[in-house]
């Protein structure tokens, strides 16, 4: 155990753990707008694998990694707009949908990869990072925490801005209206419909970005269906964290330093299957489910499309 | 969510099933859906024609592709009748793709060694209820969180499939490995100890299990007082309570069989096709079965129509892929664009439905 | 004369198979309450849609100050000064109260908390408003969830309030207070929109009033009009106007001296607790065979509780006997089957599967019961049938077909078919709760019949009812229920009511 708490496993692990958890992070408060609006977004593995693609080519090509990530975003939204239309404006069935748009992104980025880079995998150089003057110089946390690429500080800002959203402006309320009670929404002089779709694509964007992070940053490379379940993560995520944005970024670091663990014990000196520390997370939570057994209260409306007129 | 708008059609509220309803809800959609993907193929310079014909002879009307369509179909329906049970009954199991794969590990483990000590008629039978105890098994602790905590069941059985999916592997990996080969897999069945095929065919004896699992679920949930009880407690929990129904005794069970019949699915995939387990096996096929099931708005028999046509485009695709250089991924695209426009159809019939009444 | 707020002219609205408004017109002055009447169905509220924009009239034209306006949305119709407080409360119950009130701002807006208690305790000041600006819209009672919704409609600067049907969920005391609040609104100005199908409400409240019949606008009655003559001729003027016949006279039951057989029903000692709820506290009661036993009481005292804890779907503390028999440990299917009935109070999401079909309805506490499933649980469709179309002719109830879903019946024709799933077969004790809430006069009716049929035969009856007028008129006893607790029972007769008010208000110690 001794030979295990050395600087290099911590550092290794901190710094795993914020790499696999940022999109992880972005995925969870991306899908918790959504859910606070009463959208269940099952398509946002989807949104972020599309992110991922269209991230990289636009890294790969241009060479700027901040154009990747507004190119992401775009990804992202326009697989949201298309949930969008078809869950909010028309109403139809959002697991199908969901899983549907999930599936078809599957299929099309693994397509236009084939298509464009056959069977290789092209690399991006390794990315540049913002050391943050002194808290970087902490041991084990700095080099973790505050010698990142830019883009992590946003995401975490992103945490209270939220936070900010939900509890202070006209949107906060505007979203959970739409989730819980859509009707008084309406009658309030507020469309549900364009809350609700504002909602999506602001999802679509975080999940896009997402992905973005996690092909750019977090592999340097895409490959074919790389999210691997990131974006079901999300959605376990934003359902536990029930509102609360803080809660997403926690659960999103215990993932993340799960998924890490396993580099982490190698650099260690540890082997153990990687499927062994894989189930620890989801083992956690259930047996934290299983323990306190709290009901996670979800938004009234949620998966429901609203029909104005059928209260 | 609510599965309120998905209620049983007692004969005399459905609609006649006119010519223009047929074309309407299922004809346009398919058309419209392979016109779509025609486009991408003809992006991708390939002759959308020549492809779908192909698709359509290795998976459809070749004696060849039919036999494999029909073998795959056999899990898929053992699926769609777990999914059919537990969304009846208003349980939202997101977790069948755990409870196939423990069901299929378990199998891969115990298949062979039974093989040297039973006959075959016992062995297949008993390891299919193998299969079930653990699916059902690994459908518990959601079951139990949902009846007495109220816990929602999206997220634990999302949870109890990551988590199965990662426990297959480390069973294979680390318990169940076949000494004899390098690659970690489970002891290989031999072919003559696997489920019997067809007379004078190749298609799996799953198919039955399948089929017959689907039609199963589909008689109780609409025939059995167990099944109206079911439906109750799915459409209006509160008036099964009024009714004076035990709904945590109903969520477990329900649970329970659901995910049985996905543990089911697993064995039949095992002992009739793959024979083994391999490390990181995992064909996610509830991802695609999910979709399906809510297109036949959870009937039975609309549902084995929908497992059909998706087995024809996958065991089509697969073999295009290896003939034509479409990736098999492509498969994905269609069955993608085909899910939203069948949503979609759905919708526009829905919708003019309500203009006439 | 003034020049009207609001005008309607010819509004005219089709639904497929049915005209829902045909050529109505209406004018709303301010500082008048414009009563609103009519049974289910006679087109109040797609005449209050197309008012708040959420309908688009066929035909006809809405003026507000003399000038025509499209209404497309509610939006437009709040920025036009028209408001409504609808029967459903229209606040978010995860947000505070003055959340809810900030809840039109646009989205970029910073709510300001301090200004919206500011604006409440002004409303406290001139209108008797009370309310907490930072409770759960959820925690209120639907009273003051109500005011929230004046309130919100004052400070949007609405100058029409509707209110629809905004009595009808209140406590007689409740309904009081509103109609109060109701003239101080008017007297600044407002012009008020009042609907209910209860003609004393519409008369205490109401200046002016308009009479709905199947679409169209039968009748007006004006304040000079209602004024020159007596109440009762109003009354009658009125009811024939909905009903097109006189039908004014309401039934009314002679109580029954004290039953001589010995109570079929007997609870004795329940208690329960309930987080966040009154519970019960020490509840005895008796029923005999043929006996109605009134529960008065303001909502949300208990009675549910009450009732739930005799049905079975609850477990409380104390005992239960039936015929003699303790029941304490059976379920509400062993009850049922003892002859034991509870009508719920909920028909929509308590008593009926909304998407199930009518004949479904009537056998979902049966499940499983010969002769509709066979020993194997195989159903009977066709027995099941057979039930339907019997029940449907005996109860009235107007369906395009026993297969229809349940939730697209009205209210009126739910609520027979819960009735008739609860008095059929050997119904010996029937707990009704609030039998004929939301129903129209010819369904309440309807309903106090059968109740009153079944007691005649021999069926022990629990009656729980908010409204008094019904109790008085339906019970041998009343028993009054207050905090959890029966705090006095007393005979009916000509001093039951003030005996009945004083318990309900605590003035006298049973």
């Amino acid at each position: 155990m001794e030979q295990l708490l050395t600087v290099a496993f911590l550092t290794s692990l901190l710094a795993g753990a914020v790499t696999a958890g940022v999109p992880l992070l972005l995925a969870g408060l991306g899908e918790q707008v959504s859910e606070k609006a009463g959208v269940l977004n099952i398509g946002i593995e989807g949104m972020m694998l599309v992110g991922a693609y269209t991230g990289f080519v636009a890294a790969w090509s241009t060479g700027s990694f901040w154009l990747g990530f507004a190119a992401g975003a775009a990804g992202g939204m326009a697989v949201a707009l298309l949930m969008a239309l078809l869950c909010v404006r028309l109403g139809l069935n959002q697991i199908v949908v969901g899983i549907a748009l999930t599936l078809g992104a599957e299929g099309i980025t693994a397509l236009l990869h084939h298509v464009q880079f056959s069977r290789t995998y092209p690399r991006l150089p390794g990315v540049e990072t913002l050391p943050i003057p002194f808290l970087s110089e902490i041991p084990v946390l700095g080099r973790a925490l505050f010698d990142r690429h830019p883009f992590v500080y946003l995401a975490v800002l992103m945490v209270p801005l939220l936070v900010f959203v939900f509890r202070r402006t006209g949107l906060g309320l505007h979203l959970q209206a739409a989730g819980d009670k859509p009707a008084a929404l309406d009658a309030a002089g507020v469309s549900v419909v364009t809350t609700r779709t504002a909602a999506v694509l602001f999802t679509g964007a975080m999940a896009g970005m997402g992905g973005t992070y996690m092909a750019n940053i977090g592999a340097g490379l895409f490959i074919p269906f790389m999210t691997g379940g990131a974006g079901f993560i999300g959605i376990v995520l934003a359902m536990l964290a029930r509102g609360r944005p803080g809660w997403v970024l926690f659960g999103a670091l215990l993932f993340g330093a799960s998924m890490a663990l396993t580099t982490a014990l190698q650099v260690g000196g540890v082997n153990i299957p990687t499927d062994v520390i894989q189930m620890v997370p989801f083992a956690a939570v259930m047996a934290v489910l299983v323990i306190f057994g709290r009901r996670a209260k979800l938004p009234a409306a949620l998966g429901l499309p609203y029909v104005r007129g059928e209260r | 969510m609510s599965a309120t708008d998905q209620t049983l059609d007692t004969p005399r509220s459905r609609p006649p099933f006119g010519l223009t309803r047929l074309v309407l809800t299922t004809l346009a959609p398919i058309v419209a859906a392979l016109l779509l993907s025609a486009l991408v193929l003809a992006l991708l310079s390939v002759d959308p024609v020549a492809y779908y014909a192909y698709v359509l002879r290795r998976g459809l009307t070749s004696w060849l592709g039919l036999q494999a369509t029909l073998t795959r179909m056999a899990p898929l329906l053992c699926l769609a009748a777990s999914l059919i049970m537990a969304f009846r009954a208003g349980l939202w199991n997101l977790g069948i793709d755990g409870q196939f794969l423990l069901g299929a590990v378990l199998v891969g483990a115990t298949a062979q060694p039974l093989s040297t000590v039973l006959p075959q008629a016992a062995m297949l039978p008993l390891c299919i209820l193998v299969a079930a105890a653990a699916g059902a098994l690994w459908a518990l602790v959601p079951a139990l969180l949902k009846a007495y905590e109220g816990v929602n069941e999206i997220i634990t059985t999302l949870m109890m499939t990551f988590l199965g999916i990662s426990l297959a592997n480390v069973l294979v990996k680390l318990l169940f490995l076949d000494p004899a080969t390098t690659v970690p897999q489970t002891r290989t069945l031999p072919v003559a100890d696997r489920l019997p095929t067809l007379p004078e065919s190749t298609i799996s004896s799953g198919l039955l299990i399948g089929v017959v699992a689907v039609l199963a679920v589909h008689f109780v949930m609409t025939r059995t007082a167990f099944g109206m009880r079911l439906r109750i407690v799915g459409t209006n929990p509160r008036a099964a309570v009024h009714a004076g129904l035990s709904v945590p005794a109903l969520t477990i069970a329900v649970f329970c069989l659901s995910g049985a019949l996905a543990g089911i699915a697993g064995a039949v995939e095992v002992l009739g096709v793959q024979g083994n387990v391999r490390a990181d096996w995992n064909p996610a096929y509830g991802l695609a079965v999910i979709p399906l099931v809510f297109l036949a708005r959870f009937n039975g028999v609309a549902a084995i129509v929908f497992v059909f046509a998706f087995s024809i485009l996958s065991i089509g695709g697969e073999s295009a892929a290896r003939r034509l250089g479409v990736p098999h991924f492509f498969t994905l695209v269609v069955v993608s664009i085909l899910l939203i426009a069948l949503a979609l159809a759905e919708y526009v019939d829905h919708r003019r439905r309500q203009r006439t009444t | 004369m003034t020049e009207p707020i609001l005008s309607v002219r010819g509004l005219t609205k089709r639904y497929p198979g049915v005209v829902a408004n045909d050529g109505v017109d209406l004018a709303l002055m301010g500082g008048e309450v414009h009563v609103l009447l009519g049974e289910n169905g006679a087109g109040k509220s797609t005449l209050i849609a197309m008012l708040t924009g959420l309908q688009q009239p066929d035909a006809g034209d809405i003026l507000v100050d003399g000038t025509p306006r499209v209404i497309a949305s509610p939006r437009e119709a709040l920025r036009l000064g028209i408001a409504c407080v609808y029967q459903t409360i229209m606040l978010s119950p995860t947000l505070t109260v003055a959340e809810n009130l900030a809840l039109g701002e646009p989205w970029w807006s910073r709510p300001d908390r301090a200004k919206i208690a500011a604006e409440l305790a002004a409303m406290r000041e001139d209108l008797d408003i009370a309310v907490d600006p930072d409770a759960l819209a959820g925690d209120l009672s639907l009273g003051q969830q109500q005011q929230v919704e004046i309130a919100r409609a004052l400070m949007r600067g609405g100058r029409v309030l509707i209110l629809d049907e905004a009595t009808s969920m209140l406590t007689p005391a409740g309904a009081d207070e509103l109609g109060a609040l109701i003239r101080r609104l008017a007297a600044r100005g407002l012009a008020i929109v009042f609907i209910s199908h209860k003609l004393n409400e519409a008369l205490a409240f109401g200046d002016r009033v308009s009479v709905l019949r199947l679409g169209r606008k039968v009748g007006e009655l004006t304040p000079d009009h209602i004024a020159a003559q007596p109440k009762e001729a109003t009354m009658a003027e009125i009811v024939g106007l909905m009903f097109g016949r006189d039908r004014a006279e309401a039934m009314a039951r002679t109580p029954r001296p004290a039953s001589a057989e010995p109570p079929i029903l007997q609870a004795t000692g329940l208690s329960l607790q309930v987080p966040g709820g009154v519970g019960l506290k020490d509840v005895s009661l008796e029923v005999a065979p043929g006996e109605v036993l009134g529960i008065a009481g303001i909502d949300g005292n208990g009675q549910r509780e009450l009732a739930e804890v005799l049905a079975g779907q609850r477990v409380a503390a104390g005992s239960i006997r039936l015929a003699g028999e303790a029941i304490d440990g059976l379920g509400v299917g062993a009850r049922r089957r003892k002859g034991l009935r509870y009508l719920t109070d909920d028909r929509h999401h308590e008593g009926t599967v909304g998407p199930f079909a009518v004949a479904e309805n009537f056998v979902t506490k049966d499940v499983g019961a010969s002769p509709f499933w066979s020993a194997a649980g195989l159903v009977d469709k066709s027995a099941i049938g057979a039930h339907a179309a019997r029940m449907v002719a005996d109860f009235d109830v107007r369906t395009p077909s026993v297969a229809t879903p349940i939730g697209r019946l009205s209210g009126g024709n739910m609520q027979k078919v819960i009735l008739a799933r609860e008095l059929t077969g050997e119904a010996k004790v029937v707990i009704y709760a609030k039998p004929t809430y939301g129903l129209d006069v010819a369904n309440t009716e309807a309903t106090r019949a059968r109740i009153l049929a079944a007691a005649e035969a021999g069926v022990a009856t629990v009656l729980i009812s908010t409204d008094l007028d019904e109790i008085l008129a339906l019970s041998d006893r009343i028993a009054v229920m207050s905090a959890g607790r029966i705090v006095g029972t007393v005979p009916n007769g000509p001093d039951a009511r003030a005996a009945v008010a004083d318990l309900m208000v605590g003035r006298v110690a049973a």
